[in-house]
């Protein structure tokens, strides 16, 4: 069971890890084909190795530790109403935020491709911050920004709008962190996108319109779905940047690292772990349906 | 002459004009593409536009596709000014020399795509689409090969979708940018066949660019020799290959060698030697006296018995080529080596001495 995880989904559970686009373009090991380009073993070993001592048995310690518990026991830490209430905020929300990012990512991906204006290439820069940031950096900002007297949240209260320290809250943080992962996978899709192929379908009477959603559209929906991945997986596993802005909030504001991190601190050590497997596997779940997704698409492009 | 090509009007009255370009200029930035282009195909006409690479002609031809807007000048299908229309309404088929085929769409897709993005009014039910595409596609004779993705497709498949594709939507004028760049010879020279063969059964009125003189001269009804943004001439093919008005069409056009030469009034000095005036004016090609360049393909220079009044010249080299041969002879000291045709059966060697006579004169100011 171990080893099928391998190939992707780990990364997403655990937060500081994520991150390498290497997450979708690592193609499936096949043993049997034989290369006539050596350097196959030395290669093959040291990916495994690597991946076993980085990725595979911090895993699989977790599992082995929450199986104390009994897979009943599991059951009953997660199905307890606080923890199902914190998964619930995490994967809905991040799933929320991710798909918010995945339909305007690409509008930004679009923008700093398509056009040449000044300042681009320093909104370009821009769009790397929410990577590159310290998560509490980014979370202290964030709440400093939408707190009723913030900047933004300033702006909303009169309207009784509240965004720091309400599950909202969460939601912009996750889109915050999520943005550079679909823009930064996108764009050179879009870069590369012959430009002949859109013309091609104005010449056959095609608004503007059609041609982005016929033409366009369809050839970075792969790599729409990696940033999506990617930002999904970076949102489960967010951490710093939340717990600021969120208000923490148990049934209400509070996420499951978060939660994860309360049992710690109450030696509840097979509780949290039983918390960090039921996301280990919600995760896998969610990232092996998106590269399956991908997968098809990429087939119905004809080109892998 | 369905052409008629800087302000010469030959016979506006026969046939109708499907493309007219007025004084069309385009310029990017400080470069001019186009620096002033007139030109009228006629409807029904096959007409190439040939040129060296960044002489305009891929860019006149976006132009009048309407991929990009003229700095000047105007466009006219048939006789409806077009200067302004925008792509989607001037109803032409662009063949990319790339193709540009929907990578993520079937062959029966890719061609359905222009009526399938019709206004719901003007969308003809799907089974008339279907009825279409199937067809288009006994027309380009890919019958069967409808689900095929175009990454399963060989290169001249592609290139007979994407013209299927532009012959879908029924435009007024096909535009063909170097239909047979990416495809190597012996598809080329099928495909070439193929589409003339389509455009007689056709008639669509068809535009299509080439850097490729051999496939300009046989498949056109017409060329239009293009140079720095500008047309040189338009003729069939006959008259190009024949009569070029231009220095630059005569150097163009043909395996021609360009030497240079002087007009005199004994008449044209080439190298050593002296073409008496006679002859030159014979040829029809007397010009003033001064600097001049002269052109000189093989078959210009032929060999005759040694009593006739001809030039006499040294052997340099033979070569065997097709069913004969051919002898490089020198003209003069530092001139290059000109071909001649040696009839068939006979031979010569290096250092032989023959008599030559110009069967053509191609000569031009310098």
């Amino acid at each position: 069971m171990i080893p099928r995880m391998a190939s992707v989904p780990v990364q997403a559970a655990s937060g500081p890890m994520t991150g390498g686009p290497t997450l979708t373009s690592v193609p499936p090991i096949r043993l049997r084909r034989r290369s006539a380009l050596p350097g196959f073993g030395p290669t093959l070993g040291f990916t495994v190795l690597y991946l076993s001592l980085v990725v595979l048995v911090p895993l699989a310690v977790l599992v082995l530790r929450a199986s104390g518990l009994g897979l009943a026991g599991v059951w009953a830490v997660a199905m307890s109403p606080r923890v199902l209430a914190a998964l619930q905020v995490s994967f809905g929300l991040s799933l929320a935020a991710a798909t918010v990012n995945a339909l305007l990512g690409p509008v930004v991906a679009w923008g700093l491709t398509r056009y040449h204006f000044p300042g681009r290439r320093l909104l370009d820069a821009i769009v790397d911050l929410p990577f590159a940031l310290p998560t509490a950096v980014a979370g202290i900002a964030l709440a400093a920004v939408w707190a009723p007297n913030g900047w933004i949240g300033g702006l909303l209260a009169p309207w009784g709008v509240q965004v720091a320290y309400t599950p909202l809250g969460i939601f912009v943080a996750l889109v915050f962190i999520g943005l550079p992962f679909v823009v930064r996978t996108v764009q050179p899709v879009l870069a590369d996108l012959d430009r002949e192929i859109e013309e091609a379908s104005a010449t056959l009477g095609a608004s503007r319109r059609q041609t982005v959603w016929r033409v366009v559209a369809p050839t970075v929906l792969p790599a729409v779905l990696t940033g999506f991945a990617l930002a999904f997986g970076r949102a489960v596993g967010e951490y710093g940047s939340v717990i600021f802005i969120a208000g923490n909030m148990p049934f209400r504001s509070e996420i499951a690292p978060l939660l994860i991190v309360v049992r710690l601190e109450e030696f509840d050590y097979a509780g949290a772990t039983a918390i960090a497997t039921v996301m280990l596997g919600i995760s896998f779940l969610m990232l092996l349906a998106v590269n399956l997704l991908q997968a098809w698409s990429r087939r119905r492009l004809g080109h892998v | 002459m369905a052409i008629s090509s800087n302000g010469h009007a030959a016979s506006e009255a026969s046939g109708t004009v499907a493309i007219r370009t007025e004084g069309l200029a385009k310029a990017f930035g400080a470069t001019a593409a186009l620096a002033g282009v007139d030109l009228a195909v006629e409807a029904g006409e096959l007409v190439a536009l040939l040129g060296p690479s960044g002489s305009g002609k891929t860019t006149l031809l976006r132009v009048v596709a309407g991929l990009e807007q003229p700095t000047g000048g105007r466009i006219f299908f048939g006789g409806e000014d077009a200067t302004f229309v925008p792509v989607q309404a001037r109803r032409v088929g662009f063949v990319f020399q790339s193709y540009a085929l929907f990578k993520h769409m079937t062959v029966a897709e890719n061609i359905a795509y222009g009526l399938r993005v019709r206004p719901r009014r003007a969308r003809p039910p799907r089974d008339a689409i279907r009825r279409r595409v199937g067809e288009l596609l006994d027309l380009v004779q890919l019958a069967g090969l409808e689900r095929r993705f175009p990454s399963q497709l060989s290169g001249g498949q592609r290139q007979r979708v994407a013209l299927a594709r532009a012959l879908a939507v029924e435009p007024k004028v096909l535009l063909l940018d170097e239909p047979f760049g990416a495809l190597d010879a012996q598809v080329r020279r099928d495909l070439r066949r193929w589409l003339r063969e389509l455009h007689d059964r056709t008639g669509h009125t068809t535009l299509f660019v080439t850097h490729d003189q051999d496939e300009a001269l046989e498949l056109a009804d017409r060329v239009a020799i293009m140079h720095r943004g500008r047309i040189e001439q338009v003729g069939t093919p006959d008259e190009i290959y024949d009569h070029p008005a231009t220095a630059f069409v005569a150097g163009f056009v043909g395996d021609a060698v360009r030497l240079p030469a002087a007009a005199e009034a004994a008449g044209l000095r080439v190298g050593a030697h002296m073409i008496p005036s006679p002859v030159v004016a014979a040829n029809g090609t007397r010009r003033d006296d001064g600097p001049a360049v002269l052109f000189v393909r093989p078959h210009d220079l032929v060999p005759v018995a040694d009593h006739v009044h001809g030039i006499a010249v040294e052997i340099a080299a033979v070569r065997r080529a097709g069913s004969g041969h051919r002898a490089e002879v020198m003209l003069g000291h530092g001139l290059p080596p000109v071909d001649v045709v040696l009839p068939a059966g006979r031979t010569a060697r290096r250092g032989d001495r023959i008599r030559v006579a110009f069967a053509n004169l191609r000569v031009f100011p310098a």
